[in-house]
């Protein structure tokens, strides 16, 4: 019985955001802290030939200047690995300030610290650094001809290159091809909290870090592997994080800088990043390029897909986000080549970026999608399920859960699809052209590789104090996990306090790749399920207990209260047996094995985008009028905050679409327009209203819940989607984005 | 590579202003009806101030130069941004931030809509977001949803509850109290 | 920021006495410009004269039918002010078409006319900038520079002029009255606003320590209808890519009298007497529009990414010009 499960419980941590008592990492109150301010290289590819700090020290306030020439060398250098593999995480092969060498405009080159942010940031300008320079290199036109294809990518956990079939052949047989190449500017997260880390050390050499991270394990392994200081010496607390978005799904240098600055000047030391750093600290959607080749029959029956993407990346790295994974498996055809292939350059490793991959794969795919069911005059819904596949063609193997039929019909349904007049600039209001569009939406779903745990305790009078070390980022996880506990446990959801956000708590991996919701409510049940069968144990064992002797699997709990299945008026409550039994406490831990790599299934999460959007072309205006997103994410723990993460996600998709974009200036390589005034993320006027809904599908493979999540999937598609209603407005193919103004200008009117 | 300001060379004119600073001077800052006795530089910023000084970390620091919206108090009334506020320049004056807002425990009933209508995510521009839908729906900004929409540009929202955060304009406008 | 000192006056003329006798010192009113640009050095004043407490914010009617708006007045307040929006609504739109309601309840008019341009390598104290740095160099001239100027540069300069309310002041051929130690003097707003030529970092014509008091806004023609069309990637809360201030009168089909300026497009706000010329006289026409706007942008230079703001340009003057002809377009 799930009574709590599904429901739309509002969000336990609601009273202390909107009331501004909720703390973030840079905000708890820390007597004698000091104030440490970053220096980023204003060159991309340098020598650092001469640093004078001797203004800097002298200035008012200031504790210390550390650079490469005294801070302390790394202990190690910990591999990248995505966080979701549960070990350190940190977000590039580097540690800065260890040599002379800039790779990247940006990368650290000083610490400041002070007993205030304002003679930090002052002394910060007084530090005086030489630099011989090398002319940069940071666009991807410029290592293309370079480029090569890695054997892996996204930290080794996927292949350079995957095949099936025969391309060649299925290309050639092919009776309709749509062959087109894709660009997409490079992106930045910009939560609205700066990355932030505050670190104090105690008198014994324990090291306590407040940081901002999307699992507070990552940052205590990453940074006791840099400081060469054993985990169990190092707590991380991470209560609240302003949004992360993947900017803090790995660990990035300024929370190990932080706990060096502190340890240098023996005061606890705060260290925030500013809006500008936060382009070149914690990586960003890498500028790629993608070449995509769709090969059908005349109804559309695709045979043959070949993408092959270009990414740029940094000197240590051979990161691509993985673009490529959702394409080759949401349709059902048996030819599919897919390769990548890298450029180093002088920038920093790119990261996750919401959706990372899927987010410009599907918007290549479902916008070669639309010109084939234009091509072949299918309409643009039909001809999605005329390819859906009831198995993973990759493998043969079913899905372990699909929907995507449900979720284009049901979509179709509440967009008001049919019917639709498929032929494009046919519809006006005064200066707009009106276009409606679609597009699959698709997430691979992924699983962490280690135990996944978590703490259940019921005390005498029935209340219940579950824990979990997550970091509550928007996802409302807590909320979530509540609901979680009180189903599992057999209790109202007002008896449970769930309480997650630091590294004391038994270990959850970092809520990445959208798999944070099935991990943690993976432990979370198994820690009140293990709790239930003790507590029902104790009744069934206690001669005292009415439901003393009974079979325990007959015995079913509501609102606290064991009874038996089938004579409810025989048993008691938890609190009861407690009290009378002076037991003042019992616990369990959930530990969730996740299943391995072959469960013998496809594992992936689908959906469904529309949108409609009004084009001025004239004056090469874009605004979407409405968007509808209906999506299978298995089982959706809270309604109303996954469907909130759903609408965001998707208006995301509309920033990705439309205004975002991070231009490099080739000749400094560095970042032109690294503000909120410069890279335009959407503003309320910008958001149309959402429409979310969710379908329910049968998934009992991923996790004991069924959960697959729904921090990405949201995202997935709305660019092909709203891409797809320009063309359909005003006849114009974009295959760049985000499409810009001048291109409509240019292309469309 | 600054500019240059070349230091003072004086001119016979009235230069009759009471000048301070450059180092800490006395600043009494009147906020949420409370005040406060500071002993801070003219340069720092009405948000440093709040948030470093008197511990009011509810005002938030998102981009520090007036294009995100996250620091947005209001100074006598009207919705200001902190960041690009001296606090010096806030003596005699009212400064009321979001830990100002409720009623002892009960919560301005902006503050329980956006908890209604899940106007928030990862909570970091909520603050700023109900400073200023406060102030909107006072400055007859709320109309309708296009009149919402454009008064309420000014307060960026990452997680993108743009939406929700109209709705709970809405409520609030409406005298509705949530679901 | 680097330290500061901090003064607060109360009336215009110590105010002015004392900025005048301190080249190091700054006025500081709404701050917008100021504590921003203070924070990344862009601006280095040591001392800021607060002048909040000044008698500058009234906004009066004119016999004229005009408007006289006090320095110190913010956007907001004039944009909201009922005489402004019954006698000025082109103010009054360009105004809330501006910044972001917070701001515009900082920001004062003075201010807004002084405001410094968006340029990335202006603001950014690490880059060649003839307008921060004379002599420097401009690194906006081939780098990234989609939102530079078509008009009005120089080998020196192609930053652009930020302000809308400039666009619509520039169009009712406003005056800037200011005060200075020589006393008060009116300012035709055209010449208030200078090109950058050889000289990019001066941007107008005060001297240190003279001070904007008011602004005197003249009623747009007789009989004329007005706009102020902003065209942006984003709906709201980001500068003009493109702008169009109009007034027009038409009469029997012909336009009797436009008033045309541009903002986004030009390194100042830009009247477009070229255009005004060409259309006077003749009928209202949207070809007569677009070749009255192709005239203007006759001389725009593009540079590198900003090219389509000389077609953008000259269909937001076509969009305006029909948006308030009696008959639209024709």
């Amino acid at each position: 019985m799930s009574p709590a499960i599904g429901g739309t419980l509002a969000r336990l941590d609601g009273r202390a955001k909107v009331s501004g008592s909720a703390r973030y990492s840079g905000e708890v109150p820390i007597p004698h802290l000091a104030h440490a301010v970053l220096i980023g290289a204003p060159v991309a590819n340098a020598r650092i030939t001469a640093v004078d700090a001797t203004e800097a020290e002298q200035s008012a306030g200031v504790l210390a200047v550390l650079t490469h020439l005294n801070l302390p060398k790394v202990a190690m250098q910990p591999s990248l690995l995505p966080s979701l593999a549960g070990l350190a995480a940190p977000g590039h092969t580097f540690f800065p300030m260890q040599d002379d060498t800039v790779h990247y405009a940006g990368q650290h080159v000083a610490v400041v610290v002070a007993d205030t942010l304002e003679r930090a940031e002052h002394a910060a300008t007084l530090v005086r650094i030489d630099y011989d320079t090398t002319p940069p290199v940071t666009l991807l036109e410029e290592i293309k001809d370079q480029a090569y294809e890695p054997q892996k990518i996204f930290g080794g956990l996927l292949p350079g290159r995957q095949v099936r079939g025969d391309i060649e052949a299925g290309l050639r047989d092919a009776e309709v091809r749509v062959e087109a190449m894709y660009e997409f500017a490079a992106n930045h997260h910009n939560p609205i909290e700066p990355s932030t880390t505050t670190a104090a050390w105690d008198e014994v050499g324990r090291l306590t870090l407040y940081d901002g991270i999307q699992g507070p394990t990552s940052t205590q392994l990453t940074a006791a592997a840099f400081l060469g200081v054993p985990p169990a010496q190092i707590r991380v607390v991470s209560n609240y994080v302003g949004g992360s978005f993947g900017s803090k799904a790995m660990v990035w240098p300024h929370a190990t800088l932080a706990a060096m600055a502190a340890r240098h000047v023996g005061r606890p030391v705060r260290l925030a990043l500013n809006r500008e750093q936060m382009f070149t600290s914690c990586g960003h959607r890498e500028q790629q390029r993608q070449h995509l080749t769709l090969g059908a029959r005349a109804d559309g029956k695709l045979v043959a897909v070949r993408h092959h993407k270009l990414s740029l990346t940094s000197h240590f790295d051979d990161w691509a986000e993985p673009s490529l994974q959702s394409p080759a498996i949401i349709y059902d055809y048996p030819n599919y080549e897919g390769i990548y292939r890298l450029g180093r350059g002088n920038i920093n490793t790119p990261t996750f970026t919401r959706a990372p991959g899927e987010a410009t794969g599907m918007f290549a795919m479902e916008s070669a999608m639309d010109e084939l069911a234009e091509r072949i005059g299918v309409d643009p819904v039909e001809l999605r399920l005329r390819n859906c596949s009831d198995t993973d063609p990759a493998t043969g193997d079913p899905w372990s859960s699909s929907g995507l039929r449900e979720c284009l019909e049901r979509g179709a349904e509440l967009f008001g699809w049919a019917g639709r007049d498929p032929r494009p600039r046919q519809r006006r209001e005064g200066n707009w052209l009106i276009g409606t569009g679609m597009a699959t939406a698709a997430y691979p779903h992924a699983q962490p590789v280690n135990p996944q745990r978590a703490r259940a305790r019921i005390y005498s009078d029935g209340s219940v104090i579950v824990e979990a070390g997550v970091s509550e980022f928007g996802t409302g996880i807590s909320t979530a996990m509540t609901l979680v506990a009180a189903d599992g446990l057999g209790v109202t959801v007002d008896q449970v306090r769930f309480a997650g956000g630091n590294t004391d708590m038994p270990n959850i991996t970092a809520a990445v790749g959208s798999a944070g919701a099935g991990a943690a409510s993976a432990a979370v049940h198994l820690s009140v399920t293990a709790l239930r069968e003790q507590l029902i144990g104790m009744a069934v064992a206690d001669e005292q207990s009415p439901l003393h002797g009974a079979d325990p699997a007959a015995v079913v709990v509501e609102g606290g209260r064991m009874a038996l299945r089938d004579r409810p008026d025989a048993g008691e409550t938890y609190s009861a047996m407690l009290q009378r039994k002076l037991v003042p406490d019992v616990e369990a831990i959930g530990n969730w094995i996740p299943p391995a790599q072959d469960v013998g299934h496809g594992m992936h999460t689908f959906g469904a985008q529309f949108a409609e959007v009004g084009v001025d072309a004239e004056l090469g205006l874009i605004r979407v009028r409405r968007m509808v997103g209906v999506f299978a994410p298995g089982r959706v723990l809270n309604r109303r905050t996954a469907h909130s993460q759903l609408m965001g996600g998707m208006l995301w998709g509309l920033g990705q679409t439309l205004l975002e974009a991070t231009r490099m200036d080739a000749r400094s390589g560095r970042w032109a327009n690294a503000s909120l005034a410069d890279y335009l993320v959407p503003v309320n006027a910008d958001s149309p209203d959402v429409v979310v809904d969710t379908v329910e599908v049968h998934e009992n493979v991923v996790n004991p819940l069924g959960v697959k999540g729904v921090g990405e999937i949201g995202v997935v598609g709305v660019a092909a989607a709203i891409g797809n209603a320009v063309y359909h407005a005003t006849g114009y193919r974009a295959r760049s984005l985000p499409i810009a103004l001048d291109d409509i200008l240019s292309q469309a009117s | 590579m600054r500019s240059n300001t070349q230091a003072s060379a004086r001119v016979e004119t009235p230069d009759t202003a009471v000048v301070r600073g450059p180092g800490d001077v006395e600043v009494w800052l009147s906020v949420n009806g409370a005040a406060h006795r500071l002993a801070i530089e003219p340069r720092v910023s009405l948000l440093d101030a709040l948030r470093d000084r008197l511990e009011l970390t509810g005002t938030k620091k998102g981009c520090n130069q007036g294009a995100c919206g996250a620091c947005t108090v209001w100074v006598d009334g009207e919705r200001v941004l902190s960041c690009l506020t001296l606090a010096i320049a806030c003596e005699r004056r009212e400064v009321r931030t979001i830990e100002g807002l409720a009623d002892g425990q009960t919560l301005h009933p902006m503050q329980a809509a956006f908890i209604a209508r899940d106007a928030f995510q990862c909570g970091y521009c909520t603050p700023g977001q109900i400073m200023s839908a406060v102030a909107l729906l006072k400055e007859g900004h709320a109309k309708d949803d296009s009149d919402i929409r454009e008064w309420m540009s000014g307060n960026l929202c990452r997680c993108a509850a743009y939406p929700h955060i109209r709705s709970a304009i809405r409520d609030v406008r409406d005298g509705k109290t949530g679901d | 920021m680097r330290p500061i000192s901090y003064s607060r006056v109360a009336d215009v003329g110590t105010a002015v006495g004392t900025v005048t006798a301190d080249p190091a010192s700054a006025f500081l009113a709404g701050g917008t410009t100021q504590v921003d640009l203070l924070r990344i050095y862009v601006e280095q004043p040591r001392r800021l004269v607060d002048i909040n407490d000044l008698p500058l914010r009234d906004i009066e009617e004119l016999p004229n039918r005009g408007l006289r708006i006090g320095a110190l007045a913010r956007m907001n307040e004039v944009a909201e002010h009922p005489s402004v929006i019954d006698r000025s609504p082109l103010v009054s739109q360009a105004l809330l078409l501006g910044a972001s309601p917070q701001l515009r309840n900082m920001a004062s008019i003075g201010g807004n006319l002084l405001q410094r341009t968006r340029c990335t390598y202006f603001r950014d104290v690490s880059t060649a900038c003839n307008k921060r740095t004379p002599g420097t160099g401009c690194a906006a001239m081939d780098g990234v520079n989609r939102g530079h100027a078509v008009l009005g540069t120089s080998d020196q300069c192609i930053a652009t002029h930020p302000s809308d309310l400039a666009v619509a002041l520039v169009a009712l051929d406003a005056d800037v009255i200011a005060e200075g130690q020589r006393g008060r003097r009116s300012i035709p707003v055209h010449e208030f606003f200078l090109p950058p030529e050889d000289t990019p970092d001066i941007e107008h014509p005060l001297d240190h320590g003279e001070l904007i008091v008011d602004v005197e806004v003249p009623p747009a023609p007789d009989g004329s209808t007005s706009l102020y069309l902003k065209v942006r990637d984003r709906e709201s809360y980001e500068f003009a890519l493109a702008s169009v201030a109009v007034a027009l009168r038409v009469e029997g089909g012909m336009v009797v009298e436009v008033r045309l300026a541009l903002g986004g497009v030009a390194t100042v706000p830009w009247r477009a007497r070229r255009a005004e010329r060409m259309l006077t006289g003749q009928p209202a026409t949207t070809e007569n529009f677009a070749a009255a706007a192709r005239e203007e942008l006759a001389p725009a230079v593009a540079r590198g990414m900003n090219g389509f703001k000389i077609e953008l340009a000259c269909r937001t003057i076509v969009r305006a010009l029909e948006t308030v002809a009696p008959d639209g377009a024709r």
